[in-house]
């Protein structure tokens, strides 16, 4: 005898979200997508209600029942809402945990991901506010993405300098030289001992500047400076242009002047074209510096938008060498353990879940390669012993006017930084503490060395203590 | 210019007692510690010539230091420099020249 199920009935009409959508006693499977939203919902709607409605809309459902949904196995494709969690010191706010499965999710695709998860559910009329704080990716997923170009390991290899912070500098002013004024500014750089210098994110092709000449200009900077210095060096040839077509030909530019590392911005260019500027750089051993205007857009508002560690997490999956991460101590926002909690996303192959450091889920990424954090933003010599402790070795130091506005000029402002972060690091691995004695061991550096002992000098007391807008939860 | 031969080459000659404290750290991050020279002219970016094998099972900074010297009296115009091979990670904790 064959059992029978009782056939599922069409009724037309709209019905409670959390029907459907809200599963408490579901145990989310390791293939499952989750995530984080912290809701704030209009009065009156109960939070299993809310967050129901976020796992049908960023999901399979809408606002009424259609016949359709008898054709699939919406038990299969729905996302569920499976818990529900108070914001510590936000009491309206809760989170809402969302599972997801992979089926939802085109392979490889970090735009379908952001599509659902941050798609017409951050305008739904039932939610105040929004806030995607965060997203396990599953590793089956992961594996789907392309990742890292070339990731640390291989950039410290290409690079030949391994066991420090790599340093570099955003030339400045960052609209208005010409070429050749430009290709000078960052040959003074390069020759005083950074790594890196980089094209401000502001320069695209502009008419004091066309892309061409800038390269060839830089081209012939970085030949003179590893000539002079015997070290290999950089410049981060900003290829974000208005059209894709744009953007690979200023990539195949810079290939043929046989440049090492090129940039993007990743969130005004939007996740498609970075996601095929970063399997050309694969394809072609290129290294990619990635910039993140409009994040704070995104970021900064604890109530609504996309947290930081998602943009994260989908920029090294979506592929990049190098991604700006806030400095904590410079110009820019930047919480201190939420920073040390999005660099980890960056660079390791797991991170456990750590709601101290704003970590929501324990994130695999397997095999795939790290990425360089960039602390970049109103950072001085004052600050290396700070920045060598938070960030460590693996993490590109980046100082623009604290390289440019030494008063004897770039180079000597590349020595001043160059030294402070060997001295810091020297004394580290011997084992002093850089919180404690930094300042003392700057200042056994500068005795050595007069470029350091002027930006000290200089910037010495210059200390940006704002308050932090977004902040780690906390009671 | 000077050329530059990478970390530390913007400080004075590290003395022993700093190689010291560098190799120390090298063997307690669980780094394998190497010495290798090279001609100045042909250094950069370069494979540097291997003295001897790397150091494997050397926890003692003064057997590295008198590896260093020996590679040095034996190349006098040589760079001499020591790496710390890391293996879990697959790439180098840290290299720098001792000996320019």
């Amino acid at each position: 005898m064959t059992a029978t199920l009782p056939a599922k009935m069409y009724q037309a009409g709209v019905h409670p979200y959390a029907a459907t959508y809200w599963d408490p006693g579901y145990r989310p499977a390791d293939t499952d997508l989750l995530a984080c939203f912290k809701v704030v919902a209009q009065e009156g709607v109960p939070r299993e209600e809310a967050a129901a409605a976020i796992a049908a809309e960023s999901s399979t459902g809408t606002w009424t029942t259609v016949w359709t949904d008898l054709l699939t196995d919406l038990d299969h494709y729905k996302g569920r809402a499976y818990r529900i969690e108070d914001v510590p010191g936000d009491t309206p706010a809760f989170y809402a945990f969302v599972a997801y499965p992979l089926d939802l999710f085109e392979e490889g695709s970090v735009v379908n991901v952001l599509t659902s998860l941050a798609g017409n559910v951050f305008g739904f009329k039932a939610i105040r506010s929004l806030r995607l704080e965060d997203v396990r990716f599953p590793l089956a997923f992961v594996l789907t993405c392309g990742g890292p170009p070339n990731g640390i390991r291989v950039e410290r290899d290409k690079l030949d300098k391994y066991g420090r912070p790599l340093l570099g500098c955003t030339i400045k002013p960052k609209l208005g030289l010409s070429a050749r004024n430009y290709g000078r500014a960052v040959y003074e750089c390069l020759r005083g001992g950074l790594d890196f210098t980089k094209d401000d994110e502001n320069i695209n092709s502009q008419p004091f500047m066309r892309w061409r000449d800038r390269y060839e200009a830089v081209a012939k900077a970085i030949r003179q400076a590893e000539a002079e210095t015997g070290e290999r060096k950089g410049h981060y040839l900003n290829v974000t242009a208005g059209t894709v077509e744009d953007m690979f030909e200023r990539a195949e530019f810079a290939r043929e002047l046989d440049m090492p590392i090129i940039m993007h911005d990743y969130l005004t260019a939007g996740f498609t074209a970075h996601a095929s500027l970063a399997n050309w750089a694969r394809r072609n051993g290129m290294l990619l510096h990635v910039h993140r205007a409009l994040h704070a857009v995104l970021d900064r508002n604890p109530r609504h938008g996309i947290h930081f560690r998602v943009l994260t997490k989908a920029l090294r999956l979506a592929g990049g060498d190098h991604l700006h991460s806030g400095t904590v101590v410079g110009k820019l926002e930047g919480d201190r353990q939420a920073t040390l909690g999005w660099i980890d996303l960056m660079r390791e192959s797991f991170v456990a879940e750590d709601r101290s450091r704003g970590i929501f889920f324990d994130q695999h990424f397997g095999h795939m390669p790290g990425v360089f954090p960039v602390a970049s933003g109103g950072i001085h010599v004052g600050h290396v012993p700070a920045l060598v402790d938070i960030f460590g070795d693996d993490s590109v130091l980046q100082f623009g006017g604290g390289t440019l506005g030494h008063p004897w000029g770039n180079a000597a402002g590349a020595t001043a930084n160059r030294v402070a972060v060997e001295a810091c690091v020297l004394a580290r691995n011997a084992g002093q503490n850089l919180d404690r004695d930094g300042a003392e061991i700057l200042r056994a550096a500068a005795g050595h060395s007069p470029e350091l002992e002027a930006a000290l000098q200089t910037w010495g007391d210059v200390r940006f203590e704002f308050d932090v807008v977004d902040k780690i939860d906390q009671a | 210019m000077e050329m530059k031969t990478g970390t530390y080459s913007y400080l004075p000659p590290l003395t022993p007692a700093q190689i010291r404290g560098q190799v120390r750290h090298i063997v307690a991050a669980g780094w394998i510690p190497a010495v290798e020279h090279c001609a100045p002219a042909d250094a950069p970016g370069a494979y540097w010539s291997m003295w001897k094998l790397p150091l494997f099972g050397v926890q003692e900074p003064d057997v590295v230091l008198a590896e260093l010297d020996a590679c040095r009296a034996a190349n006098p115009a040589h760079l001499v420099r020591v790496l710390g091979y890391d293996p879990k990670r697959q790439t180098l904790g840290l290299a720098f020249v001792t000996h320019r």
